[in-house]
């Protein structure tokens, strides 16, 4: 099944700078719903409010990390469900299963190109 | 003397850990209250025995004399109080610069992705690649910030570790340190020519470039 390209595709990330990047990487893939959260509180609030098809989170963010971000969703009833890539740095062993542990659907370490972005995207939409 | 006591002044080995780089600090007062009850009993004739302890610790005497003078020659309130807090500043001034570079980049790349929007598919799609590729390439600045972001953490525990070092030696170190070298001040109104070769400034604290042509034209 196709990958349907307006996806509602939610980035978090306390860094402007990575939240730009990934926005125009993604674009460029040819998604054109592409919501920003700079912070975990933030983007569980507008998970609640709005269905996303897929989020994409930072790792190192302070007050609430990623993993702690995704293992809200994971906890919550309603947005258990969506799917849930890391983008981080934290490339040790033990942050990957301590991620997967808590239900990601997919890890990207950074620094990353577009191709492994997709690639990581089409393992949990589907190819496009 | 008490088995106790004898452990205690037995000590000496086992404090070389005090040394620099070592591991816990000497409880100096004990020390030399241990020093002074022993001292105290060596009255007559000196056994062997008494003897080896007495140059036992003399020697501890000296080894805890020449550790504070090292210590205080690296004048550890000034590494805490300037070298650090500089060079924190400076690792914050490369993430501020560099992040302020990134966004300058991605706006251009934006102006250009626009404009190109019409243009022929070939050409589309040979600067669209050349795009992506800058996008991957300006990942380089948050990893660099989260690599400068641990050095400052480090830098921070070393200052940490600098505070417990005075804190443990206290006012001794003061003194000791104004003793040692210090360069010996340039002449007034002629910084050596080393003292100029400061590099970059960190913003707030430079002159901008309308200062030194106010400069210039004073």
């Amino acid at each position: 099944m196709a990958v349907d390209m307006s996806t509602p595709i939610l980035i978090v990330d306390d860094y402007k700078t990575m939240l730009r990047i990934v926005r125009n990487l993604l674009n460029q893939l040819g998604f054109n719903n592409v919501d920003e959260a700079t912070d975990g509180s933030t983007a569980l609030q507008k998970l609640r409010e709005k269905n996303f098809g897929l989020v994409i989170s930072d790792w190192n963010m302070e007050p609430m990390t990623g993993l702690q971000l995704l293992k809200e969703v994971r906890a919550d009833m309603k947005l258990k469900n969506t799917p849930f890539i890391m983008v981080t740095a934290e490339s040790k062993t033990e942050n990957v299963v301590a991620a997967k542990e808590a239900g990601v659907n997919n890890y990207i370490v950074k620094p990353f190109n577009a191709a492994t972005l997709k690639q990581k995207i089409a393992s949990v939409l589907g190819e496009f | 003397m008490s088995n106790a006591n004898v452990a205690t002044v037995r000590a000496p080995s086992s404090l070389q850990a005090t040394s620099p780089g070592g591991g816990s600090t000497p409880d100096r007062d004990e020390i030399a209250a241990v020093v002074q009850s022993i001292v105290s009993t060596l009255r007559g004739d000196l056994t062997a025995a008494e003897l080896g302890l007495y140059n036992e610790l003399e020697g501890l005497a000296r080894f805890i004399q020449h550790a504070k003078a090292e210590i205080a020659a690296l004048r550890p309130d000034e590494i805490r109080e300037r070298h650090l807090p500089v060079a924190t500043d400076e690792l914050d001034a490369i993430v501020g610069a560099t992040e302020e570079a990134t966004h300058a980049i991605l706006d251009s790349v934006e102006k250009i992705e626009a404009a190109v929007a019409d243009a022929s598919e070939p050409a589309r799609q040979t600067v669209a690649a050349a795009i992506t590729r800058i996008y991957e390439a300006c990942n380089f600045q948050d990893i660099t910030g989260q690599r400068v972001t641990k050095v400052v953490k480090t830098l921070k525990l070393i200052e940490a570790k600098i505070s417990e070092l005075i804190a443990a030696f206290g006012h001794e170190l003061g003194p000791v340190a104004d003793r040692t070298q210090t360069p010996a001040p340039a002449e007034a109104g002629a910084p050596a020519e080393a003292e100029l070769l400061n590099g970059p400034q960190l913003p707030g604290r430079a002159n901008t470039q309308a200062d030194i042509d106010a400069l210039f034209n004073s």
